[in-house]
């Protein structure tokens, strides 16, 4: 066993260090520093910057315009852009519907959309959950009905559809087929934003940020070409893409980051004159969420090991989420209780509070999300009470 | 990156996994409990013909010329049946302070039949004030001529009940909390002046308290410089809890499995206890807090052998933190899954939550190795990215 990256590897590091030094322009470093909300028109600006480099999409194969990076260097990729505090990117092009392509698309859907996914001409988002369908996503009922002339007509609503008043299309489940099992029936399609009938509804997230929409569908019509993979065979669609999701959310970077801010923050904070780091109490505390941290980013390290060789994902896998959700919400916490009174005040002029605490209440706000998106906690529970320990069901 | 073990090392995996299963299931220990050793001999020489009595060792003392990471996989799985034999004691405690601080002739003279499973070894450490500084000691040794007197007391020494010598700490020089100063001996169990009072632990294992009485060692018996044994016993002392947190995930690998299948078998309301989801879950937290457990020991075992000091600090007191929250929550979580069966004497589920209590006490407990991780340089690293 060994922990320690290759010389090839702590040199690409390097070059990723410099790189994001030298590419991140002002105004987007200055909102790095305080880990701001980025707007959208920020976040595609990055995109573009890293699809120049060819790094946007580390993940892909080479034959999609992935970089053919290894494991361990798409790891140490993503990890130093997160430790910067780079824009996050929109993972619905890049992580999910692009891989989903690559698996389920014909060739001409696969020509028709990739390209677009990777220089961020074309912004996507993912339409899977409704108001009755959630955790439940199998009972959802945005219908599709063929009009026996080339085309689906689409009526319904999808909501929580993250960034949908940004997106240039939509990948939705609908229902091709009302008979059967609630699974079967369900179809994969994509759905241009600007067909006649689509509208997105943007809400304001508790973060004080917009995020996510409701969508409708009005009598929206797709052309049939525009189903991925068989008609009716969604579910299995559906399910390869919680698989890319969950990995994502771990956001063992963020987390790393994170921590980092409690320190700066315990440190120019002073009570009696003495920064609150040094107080053997909240030292403590922070010494613990960093404890849980480590025991996370180790378990990443493994998963991501045996990624490298090529094993199919292990046990400490399925946890990466669960915690990694977690641990993020909890350093938000932290932040906040260290921050005292400061943690009260809500989006005010600068200078009211330091500046490495301006958008810590927000992110406190919006990070209860984490556990609940790409599956709830609770349901990956479930499942790894049935697939990993295989528990009974009744 | 990488973590796969070794064809030698999964050799040693799937050896120690049958010898525990075959030679020392779970039974073995509950019916030493009353010995007044409370292991065998017999067991330990084949341990030592195995070859992992030396695997810390060089191969030129007889030994396996491995690492702590074996030493580590060994443990795991003695751990999944309690072997009762003192691995830790003499192998990681005692055996890592005479190779790192013993001449040529102490290393054969202890070393060697350690290996061969012939002698066991303990390490006086443990004070009644010291609580886990092994620098914080008021055992003293005086220099009388060309020899030394000991005197003082020693606490809760594991195997110093039937240890055929003993590695001893004492002060020589400065005052107690320094690490400069501290001395280590190799004294014989039969040493006069050194009386040995055999007592009982919560697992089932037997310890010793030792008082020391104007002991005489010559200097044959001095390890190391006068004075300068307090790294490499604060360095032995990391070893132990890095060698608790590889027990301890063998423990909660077995009682999380022990949890699961009782899950799977008894039923109450007509139908298995495992179908109800509050059940479920906490299982669920069982098996994470499983990996997160063995991923924190994985990263202890790895950085147990690094030459810079805080590496080893650093991980080995967070594996031992995690080691605290994870070993208890998912030994108290097994005992109450099983109900009232599990607070019986007669079911296993007991002895692994009592060994696991010990693990988490010895060498420094949770509170202990949290304040030693947060007061280490690695706890401020990367501030600054922060402007
Ligand atoms: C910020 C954010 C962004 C999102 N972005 C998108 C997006 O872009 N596209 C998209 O399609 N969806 C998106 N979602 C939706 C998300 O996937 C759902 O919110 C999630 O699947 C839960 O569904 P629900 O909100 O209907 O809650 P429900 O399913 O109604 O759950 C309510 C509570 O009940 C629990 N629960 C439900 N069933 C069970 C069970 N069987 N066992 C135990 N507990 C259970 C849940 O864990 C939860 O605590 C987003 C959500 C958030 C918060």
């Amino acid at each position: 066993m060994d922990m320690s990256f290759t010389p090839e590897h702590l040199a690409f590091r390097d070059q990723v260090r410099a790189w994001i030094r030298s590419a991140m322009p002002p105004h987007i470093r200055a909102k790095a520093d305080v880990d701001g909300a980025f707007e959208q028109g920020e976040v595609m600006e990055w995109h573009k910057l890293l699809f120049r480099k060819g790094w946007i999409a580390p993940h892909w194969p080479k034959e999609h315009g992935g970089p053919g990076l290894d494991a361990t260097s798409r790891f140490i990729l993503t990890e130093e852009l997160e430790l910067a505090g780079t824009p996050h990117l929109s993972p619905f092009g890049l992580s999910m519907v692009g891989p989903l392509l690559m698996q389920f698309g014909s060739d001409a859907q696969k020509k028709r959309f990739l390209p677009k996914i990777l220089s961020g001409e074309e912004v996507w988002c993912q339409g899977y959950s409704e108001p009755n369908a959630g955790s439940d996503l199998a009972s959802l009922k945005l219908r599709a009905e063929d009009d026996g002339k080339g085309h689906f007509v689409l009526n319904g609503q999808k909501t929580w559809t993250t960034y949908a008043q940004y997106a240039d299309w939509i990948f939705c489940l609908a229902r091709t087929d009302p008979g059967g099992r609630k699974q079967e029936g369900i179809s994969f399609i994509l759905v241009d934003m600007k067909t006649p009938g689509v509208t997105a509804k943007p809400f304001l997230t508790t973060g004080g940020t917009p995020a996510f929409s409701e969508t409708f569908f009005e009598n929206a019509v797709v052309p049939h070409e525009n189903v991925v993979g068989p008609l009716n065979g969604g579910w299995t669609v559906a399910k390869a893409l919680l698989g890319h999701e969950r990995t994502v959310i771990a956001a063992v970077g963020q987390s790393a980051r994170q921590l980092r801010r409690i320190k700066r923050i315990a440190a120019d904070t002073l009570s009696n004159g003495k920064p609150l780091l040094d107080d053997p109490g909240f030292r403590a505390k922070i010494a613990r969420l960093e404890v849980k941290f480590r025991a996370v980013q180790m378990a990443n390290y493994r998963a991501l090991a045996s990624a490298q060789l090529g094993h199919a994902p292990g046990p400490e896998a399925s946890i990466l989420k669960i915690r990694g959700s977690e641990i993020l919400q909890q350093s938000l916490e932290l932040a906040m209780e260290i921050m005292g009174h400061d943690s009260l005040a809500w989006f005010n002029e600068p200078g009211v509070i330091p500046a490495p605490e301006q958008w810590v209440a927000s992110a406190f706000n919006y990070t209860r999300a984490t556990t609940i998106y790409g599956g709830t906690n609770e349901i990956q529970k479930n499942v790894i009470a049935k697939l990993i320990l295989s528990l009974p069901s009744r | 990156m990488n973590f796969d073990l070794s064809q030698d090392q999964k050799l040693l995996v799937d050896t120690a996994a049958a010898f525990a299963k075959r030679e020392s299931p779970i039974a073995r220990l509950r019916s030493m409990r009353e010995d007044p050793v409370g292991y065998s001999r017999g067991v330990w020489k084949q341990m030592g013909e195995l070859g992992w009595l030396g695997i810390l060792l060089p191969e030129s003392l007889g030994g396996f010329g491995g690492g702590f990471q074996d030493a580590a996989l060994i443990l795991e799985k003695l751990g999944t049946t309690l072997v009762p034999e003192p691995y830790v004691a003499s192998v990681i405690l005692a055996g890592s302070t005479i190779l790192a601080l013993g001449t040529d002739e102490q290393r054969a003279r202890w070393l060697q039949p350690l290996a061969a499973g012939d002698v066991t070894l303990a390490l006086a450490y443990a004070e009644r004030e010291s609580r886990f500084n092994p620098a914080a000691i008021a055992t003293v040794a005086q220099k009388s001529g060309a020899a030394y007197r000991l005197s003082g007391e020693k606490v809760f020494v594991l195997n110093g009940h039937a240890a055929d010598a003993l590695v001893v700490s004492a002060r020589t020089s400065g005052s107690r909390g320094d690490r400069d100063g501290v001395s280590a001996f190799v004294l014989d169990a039969k040493t006069p002046g050194l009386s040995v009072r055999s007592i009982k632990t919560m697992d089932g294992h037997h310890a010793a308290m030792i008082t020391l009485q104007d002991v005489e060692a010559d200097a044959s018996r001095l390890l190391g410089p006068a004075g300068g044994a307090g790294g490499a016993l604060e360095r032995a002392v990391d070893l132990g809890a890095a060698a608790a947190c590889a027990e301890g995930v063998g423990i909660m690998q077995t009682v999380l499995a022990m949890t699961r299948d009782y899950l799977c078998t008894r039923e109450q309301f007509g139908v298995k206890i495992g179908t109800f989801q509050a059940l479920q879950h906490r299982c669920v937290d069982m098996f994470i807090e499983t990996e997160l457990a063995r991923s924190a020991s994985m990263w202890a075992s790895i950085k147990a052998d690094d030459a810079d000091d805080v590496e080893r600090k650093t991980a080995i007191s967070a594996a031992k933190v995690q080691l605290a929250t994870s070993g208890k929550f998912v030994t108290q979580q097994a005992i109450q899954l099983h109900g009232g069966i599990g607070v019986t004497d007669e079911h296993d589920v007991g002895l692994y939550f009592k060994r696991m209590h010990v693990l988490n006490t010895l060498f420094g407990d949770e509170e202990y190795h949290l304040t030693r991780f947060a007061s280490l340089p690695s706890f401020r690293a990367g501030i600054d990215a922060i402007p």
